[in-house]
């Protein structure tokens, strides 16, 4: 055996040992995150919230001063207002007959300068008044940050108990040569912390955006085109407000009327994101425990009926407008009996609303349920 | 990898949310094939009684709310629930008032009884949800004594206008009456209405009686007779309550009579011989044609309602089974299948299904199958259940329940073709063997 061998075969053993025992084995630990906590009592935990809520200390503000009346006032050239005598109530006057319609008196005049008063600005030391709302609790201070380095202070002198020599400095001290820096924008801050508290909270909730109606932009050669609807032709002309013959083509064309041309594409009844699944079997079985069949006759229950019907934006049926739109298997009377209980299951279980999401009210406006008794038959 | 795999499904839930919702076209389109079977709730509210008609107008709403209940498809509001009164006939209804009672259908109406007796009684039927009337307003006009069947009329109406079918209300059953104890027991045929109301005897008990049979007019009932020591068929008119015997030839037996949709054809059993066979007989003629000529015994005959068949009990098989066959004879058809024993078939006045009693394992049942022996279900079950009839409309089964033992007792119960609402009927005394008339 040469001492290549034994160089090579030492060196595989090397390298199998540490395969083995060195490289699959993990190098590290597992990285964790680590936070440092304060364990607290109950009783310190309550203190520091009652501390947070409410300022320990109350101190009275002293009522602001009146402001002070510039001299120079404005000649006030109305007089001033003297009381009011109680008006006293007077003897009606007899009826007349048929007292003929008068005039009504002229409105009284007011006693109004032609000229305004010239109001002088507020001196700068005048008191400010307090809102009348309550005083908010004081926030905790918070460090402000400015924004601009300040210069550290100096420190204190210290006698040093070694003399040491005054340093000299050099005669020709170099110059610090800075590195020309882009110009940046000042970093975010501000002279003082402006808290959600301080700011005044919005009035009105954002509403989040519709989707467009209109997906296809109007064309850029109608200076000022008229909003479409559903109901508008494809190409609608120009037309002014007051041609109701438009008006009553489109509510012709929205209510399925023969008016509408017949080139014109049928708009659809229900545009919307539709329902999922569950929102749909909500429905169903909303329905379903008000679909009584149990005092159907037998050819009633051999009937399939379809119903349609709209509801209102807080998915009550409108009862006016549930009507049968077909009907299989039964006779013109098992038909009608079918169909009576069918709207009755509508219209009972609809009276507190199907609960269906209001911002898909195009989705569920228009409804049609078929009402299958195959399963209700007696067997 | 797992940073890789969490950024990937993050991005794909964001595609997938940005994906447009597909815009819906057309009305939201939805099948209902579940329901539920529960009574309707309905409201009677007293009738507006004027003239002397107070008690009638309580009486009368009192009988139309219990004939609708009775039918275990109704189920009446108290009037201790109701919010509105009506006060006059001819106000309009406050539909809002009776939608919060819940009350479905509403039957409003209004009585009069003048100084002779003269009975006039007006109403109307309501859906009160869909806020309109079912049909039109209706009136009555009869005696103060016939108030019953002035109220089961306006029952009837208000069930057929709600249902859809007919009504059985204004009907009348005849039975066997049984009195004393069972080795001794008496029998004779009475009459009463179909809620056991008036009811009234047709024969005395000295001599055995079985099996009456109503007439399709109500007017005639066929019976069988122990009258001359042998059983004979007898034809009774209710009117004048007097009765003939059929003829029939000497030293037979005959039983099991009934009366085929024309009123005229009397279908019945003849022992001779030892061999018990159909035979068809015109009540006029007295003229007999033999239909069936097998060794077994074939017995208890019923007409389809068109009369073109008739369906039978035979054990030619050995057991007793159901059989279908020409109103004129001929070859036989056998629609049951099952096992036990099954006898005294009776043809729906529908002629969908037909009724039958089924002996399995020691028990007796009341059955219904389709005429082709599919869909047979059982709707009762007792130590002795016999002798089904329909209602004239073909929803209600009646039949008799014999308890066990030397003190049981015979009496008669009804039941819904669905197996539901099992009643027992109103009876002075024991009663058995009963026939549903036709309306009135």
């Amino acid at each position: 055996m040469n001492t290549g061998q034994i160089i090579s075969g030492a060196g595989h053993i090397a390298v199998i040992g540490w395969i083995l025992f060195g490289g699959m084995l993990p190098d590290r630990e597992l990285e964790f995150d680590v936070t440092q906590v304060t364990a607290v009592s109950s009783e310190e935990y309550a203190d520091i919230i009652a501390r947070s809520n409410s300022p320990e200390e109350t101190s009275e503000i002293a009522p602001p001063a009146a402001p002070e009346v510039p001299q120079d006032s404005p000649d006030l050239t109305s007089e001033a207002d003297e009381p009011l005598a109680a008006p006293q109530p007077e003897a009606a006057p007899e009826a007349a007959p048929d007292p003929a319609p008068t005039a009504p008196p002229a409105a009284p005049q007011a006693d109004v300068s032609p000229e305004a008063p010239v109001i002088e600005p507020p001196s700068e030391d005048m008191a400010a008044l307090l809102p009348d709302s309550a005083a908010r609790p004081q926030q905790r201070p918070a460090e402000r940050v400015a924004p601009q380095q300040v210069e550290a202070p100096e420190p204190d002198t210290a006698v040093d108990d070694v003399v040491r020599e005054e340093a000299v400095p050099d005669e020709a001290p170099s110059e610090i040569v800075r590195e020309e820096a882009e110009a940046t924008a000042p970093e975010a801050a501000a002279t003082e912390i402006v808290t959600e508290a301080d700011e005044a909270a919005p009035l009105n909730s954002v509403r989040p955006r519709t989707r467009p109606q209109q997906l296809r932009p109007a064309p850029e050669e109608q200076p000022a085109p008229e909003p479409e609807t559903q109901t508008a032709a494809a190409d609608p002309a120009p037309a002014p407000a007051t041609d109701t013959s438009s008006v009553e083509d489109a509510l012709a064309a929205a209510l399925g009327g023969a008016s509408a041309p017949a080139d014109t594409p049928a708009p659809s009844i229900n545009a919307g994101p539709p329902l999922t699944a569950g929102e749909k079997d909500g429905l169903r079985v909303a329905v379903q425990s008000c679909w009584n069949t149990g005092s159907l006759s037998s050819d009633a229950l051999q009937t399939t009926v379809t119903v349609s019907f709209e509801m209102s934006e807080d998915a009550r049926p409108i009862e006016a407008t549930v009507r049968m739109l077909d009907s299989t298997g039964g006779t013109e009377g098992s038909a009608q009996q079918a169909y009576e209980a069918a709207r009755r299951a509508i219209i009972r279980c609809g009276a507190r609303g199907f609960g269906l999401p209001a911002e898909k009210y195009a989705s569920w406006r228009n409804v049609e349920l078929t009402f299958n008794p195959e399963n209700m038959r007696i067997k | 990898m797992m940073a890789r795999f969490t950024a990937l499904m993050a991005l794909l839930l964001t595609a997938l949310t940005a994906l447009p919702a597909t815009a819906q076209n057309g009305p939201l389109r939805l099948e209902i094939t579940e329901g539920v079977i529960e009574p309707l709730p309905f409201a009677v509210p007293v009738f507006v009684a004027t003239g002397n008609g107070a008690q009638a107008a309580q009486d009368i709403s009192n009988l139309i709310a219990a004939d609708l209940s009775g039918t275990g498809l109704f189920r009446e509001i108290p009037a201790s629930a109701h919010i509105s009164r009506i006060t006059s006939f001819s106000s309009p209804v406050q539909f809002a008032d009776w939608k919060a009672v819940n009350a479905q259908a509403l039957v409003t109406g209004s009585v009069d009884v003048d100084a002779s007796g003269g009975l006039t009684v007006q109403f109307r039927v309501w859906d009160v949800y869909a806020g309109q009337e079912l049909g039109s307003g209706q009136q009555f006009v009869g005696t103060a004594q016939g108030w019953r069947r002035i109220a089961h009329k306006i029952a009837d109406q208000v069930y057929s206008r709600i249902t859809g079918e007919g009504g059985y209300f204004d009907s009348r059953v005849v039975y066997v009456s049984e009195t004393g104890p069972k080795d001794q027991r008496a029998k004779r045929l009475a009459i009463m209405d179909y809620d056991g109301a008036n009811a009234s005897y047709l024969t005395d008990s000295s001599s055995l009686v079985l099996a009456p049979r109503f007439s399709p007019s109500g007017d005639r009932i066929l019976y069988t007779s122990y009258a001359s020591g042998f059983p004979k068929i007898y034809v009774l008119d209710v009117a004048s309550v007097s009765r003939r015997q059929l003829p029939t030839q000497d030293a037979t037996m005959s039983f099991a009579p009934r009366f085929g949709p024309d009123g005229q054809t009397v279908v019945y059993s003849l022992e001779a011989g030892g061999n018990t066979d159909i035979y068809t007989m015109n009540v006029g003629s007295g003229a007999s044609t033999r239909l069936t000529s097998a060794p077994s015994i074939e017995t208890a005959p019923s007409f389809s309602p068109d009369g073109r068949q008739i369906v039978f009990e035979s054990d030619r098989s050995g057991r007793n089974h159901l059989y279908i066959m020409s109103a004129s004879g001929g070859e036989a058809q056998r629609i049951s299948n099952g096992d036990g024993n099954y006898g005294t078939p009776i043809w729906s006045p529908r002629g969908d299904l037909v009724a039958f009693t089924k002996q399995l394992q020691g028990r007796f049942h009341i059955g219904v199958m389709r005429t082709d022996g599919s869909e047979e279900r059982l709707l009762t079950a007792s130590f002795l259940d016999e002798g089904p009839t329909w209602a004239p409309n073909g929803r209600v089964i009646m039949f008799h329940r014999e308890t066990q033992g030397a003190d049981g007792q015979a009496a008669l119960y009804s039941v819904d073709i669905t197996g539901r609402n099992l009643r027992r009927v109103p009876t002075a005394s024991g009663a058995s063997d009963p026939s549903w008339s036709p309306l009135q």
